[in-house]
């Protein structure tokens, strides 16, 4: 059984198609890496596969539950980076994750953990708003996989850490993680290092899906045009 | 349900602690407007119907200013989606902010009742402190179902400021009214009576009616 | 599909208005008291009647609209509350000049009706606002369809609440159709049904007009596309307060035409 199975994903926003037609297939442990240009429906499509949104043609099903009627089974096992860090700046990185732990019914032990694997232990306890970029980008990879997700959704994760930050996040949300990953990227040589399949979107619709294998990065340059 | 309550709750209760947006805003603004409507009637001590509109009033719009900043910490900062990716169920989120709504205005009542009596009010509050407070309470609730459920609905739009108010003020009109109509009589010279239990009454069955609508309706405004 | 029936409606509303007003100026009794200003009462009361069902209606299809999503609810709860609107100034207005007749004020909280339709109304102007300040259709229509309902139970409520809070000196009108001499009741009748016929037709007309022009839209987009010169963003159209039905929606229920 595939971990996500998209067939003809449709979703509308008013008049235009953010997302026509996508399909694929992604099997346990392997990563999709998503490009496309601004606007081409990447964020759209992680968004679905999150939960977030549902929708409006198509059949989508991730981790063997059909959304959006059963994504109430799935909600536990994904886990999200995207843009926005998902965090309250007024609080500390300890407060923001074990809220989250709350919420996701996870051990307060399991905060600890993660602070220590992204070494912000000794920053744990000041309001985010007075840390760096970096920093909260950290905090937000903790958050992302603080409940252990099976399925790991990434929004250009590199984005805003440096290269030592990026080893470090590297076991838990990078190839050496071992989850199913649904990657969006903007970087056609590292994004392809990474990928077992390569979507391609332009305008809403799936302008190339290939085994990572078969592609070359000026293939994938093309899109941007 | 229980658990992501009080985790919710929690959360926005620290949040409230750390930035002092809303209660110290609110109660600030009642005492001030009860000095403005000491010069605006020239008045001294005011009782009876009178004291209680004075009153009401101001609490409603005290309220106001708290519902407008209910949902803004989490429109703003990606809040929204944090919650909804968690296994839990949607309606809990209600609950924690209508609770801390309510909170917010118990903790505005504990400022503002004492400095309108200190103020404006003529009558002493003594005796009719215990059924005031029940009257408090019930229109409290309604404002905590009715501003929550508002609040959810104009955080996400482009004018929240404007909105919030325009659609709050309305629907929150029969609890000024059932609250004042039972209040005037506690705060008339001599502790005229008990308040009327049609009015107790009314306030309780808004409180029921949209309690409920705000439950039913609550999630479809979260998902996208 | 909208379009059905529409002739026969307007049909009936006309006749129907034209005997009202026959028998408001010909039939019905002046009234001892008020003079010929009362006949403003088969005028008032009726548009406020059916505002208010107006009103409810909107809740009621949004109620669907939430439990269905087919945009075609909201479009039938957009379409009533924003007709409702229309009646309900028109009520605030009837009332005033027979306000301004019967007491001598263009305005009286005396009378419930009219303080509680006061409420009402500022709560509903804040409907389109509300539609207006949403960018995203599909979240658009969810939120007023959200409003629509909790503002469909005010309706009730809030007038509960004013009658029982008004201290009433002048005797109320809807209580009293009981009272009335047949010749009145029946005149009052058949001014409801006109009205409410008009109600109806407008309604109908509000929403073909908009269905037709949702499906020349999807019809061009086709023609757009088939003809190659396919446009991947449709033309930026100006913000609406009102909801435009996604074409997909609509072409999956009109019938086959022949070469298209």
């Amino acid at each position: 059984m595939a971990a996500v199975q998209v067939e003809g994903l449709s979703r509308h926003y008013g008049e235009r198609e953010a997302l026509d037609g996508v399909s694929l297939s992604l099997q346990e442990g392997q990563t999709l890496v998503v490009f496309g240009p601004n606007g081409a429906g990447k964020t759209t499509l992680l968004r679905v596969l999150a939960t977030l949104l549902r929708p409006h043609a198509g059949e989508v099903r991730v981790l063997g539950a059909r959304l959006p009627g059963e994504a109430w089974a799935v909600r536990g096992r994904i886990g999200l980076l995207g843009h926005e860090p998902l965090l309250y700046r007024e609080l500390t990185a300890r407060e923001n994750l074990r809220f989250h732990a709350r919420l996701h019914d996870v051990a307060a032990g399991r905060v600890e953990e993660l602070l220590a694997r992204v070494r912000l232990e000794h920053r744990a306890d000041e309001p985010l708003r007075s840390l760096s970029r970096g920093m909260v980008q950290r905090v937000a990879v903790a958050r992302a996989v603080l409940h252990a997700p099976e399925l790991l959704l990434l929004d250009e994760p590199r984005s805003n850490l440096d290269p030592a930050a990026v080893e470090l996040v590297d076991p838990l949300i990078g190839s050496a993680s071992g989850r199913t990953r649904v990657i969006c990227s903007h970087d056609p040589g590292g994004g392809l290092a990474e990928a077992d399949v390569v979507l391609g979107l332009r305008d809403g619709r799936p302008a190339l899906l290939r085994a990572a294998g078969e592609l070359r990065a000026e293939e994938i340059v093309e899109l941007y045009r | 349900m229980r658990r992501t309550v009080g985790a919710l709750l929690r959360k926005e209760l620290l949040v409230e602690l750390r930035t002092l947006e809303s209660v110290p805003g609110m109660s600030l603004f009642a005492v001030t407007t009860f000095v403005v409507f000491h010069f605006a009637l020239q008045r001294s001590s005011v009782d009876g119907d009178l004291a209680a509109g004075i009153l009401w009033v101001t609490l409603l719009f005290a309220a106001i200013l708290g519902i407008n900043r209910l949902f803004v910490a989490d429109a703003d900062q990606g809040g929204f989606d944090g919650f909804l990716l968690a296994p839990v169920e949607r309606t809990a989120l209600l609950v924690a902010k209508a609770l801390a709504l309510l909170a917010y205005l118990v903790a505005l009542e504990i400022v503002a009742v004492p400095a309108f009596a200190l103020l404006l009010l003529g009558p002493s509050l003594g005796q009719a402190m215990p059924q005031l407070l029940g009257v408090l309470a019930l229109g409290d609730l309604g404002i905590a179902a009715i501003g929550t459920l508002v609040a959810a609905l104009a955080v996400r739009t482009r004018a929240r400021d404007l909105l919030g108010p325009l659609l709050a003020l309305p629907l929150l009109v029969p609890i000024v009214i059932g609250g004042a109509r039972a209040t005037s009589p506690l705060l008339t010279l001599g502790h005229a009576g008990d308040p009327p239990t049609r009015w107790l009454l009314t306030l309780g069955l808004y409180d029921l009616v949209f309690g409920l609508i705000a439950y039913a309706l609550f999630d479809f405004l979260l998902e996208d | 599909m909208y379009g059905k029936g529409l002739r026969a409606l307007s049909i009936s509303t006309v006749a129907v208005m034209a005997l009202a007003l026959a028998l408001v100026f010909f039939y019905a009794p002046l009234e001892a008291e008020q003079g010929f200003l009362q006949k403003i009462f088969y005028v008032h009361v009726p548009l406020a009647i059916v505002a208010l069902c107006g009103f409810v209606a909107g809740g009621l299809f949004a109620i669907q609209h939430l439990r269905t999503r087919d945009p075609r609810w909201d479009m039938r709860s957009y379409v009533a509350i924003h007709m409702s609107l229309i009646f309900g100034v028109a009520t605030l207005i009837t009332g005033s000049i027979w306000a301004k007749g019967s007491w001598g004020h263009w305005w009286v909280w005396d009378e419930p009706t009219l303080v509680s339709f006061l409420i009402v109304f500022l709560l509903y102007a804040t409907y389109q606002p509300l539609r207006f300040a949403i960018e995203d259709p599909e979240r658009q229509a969810r939120y007023a369809s959200v409003f629509a309902v909790t503002a469909g139970a005010f309706v009730p409520l809030n007038f509960i609440a004013v009658r029982a809070s008004t201290a009433y000196v002048h005797p109320r009108v809807l209580g009293a159709t009981s009272n009335l001499p047949s010749q009145m009741a029946l005149t009052f009748l058949v001014s409801l049904l006109g009205i409410a016929l008009l109600f109806t037709t407008l309604c109908k007309y509000e929403l073909t007009a908009k269905h037709t022009r949702a499906q020349l839209r999807a019809l061009r987009r086709l023609a757009d596309r088939r003809a190659g010169t396919a446009v991947a963003v449709a033309p930026a159209r100006a913000r609406s307060a009102a909801p435009s039905v996604h074409a997909t929606a609509m072409t999956a229920h009109t019938p086959e035409r022949p070469g298209i």
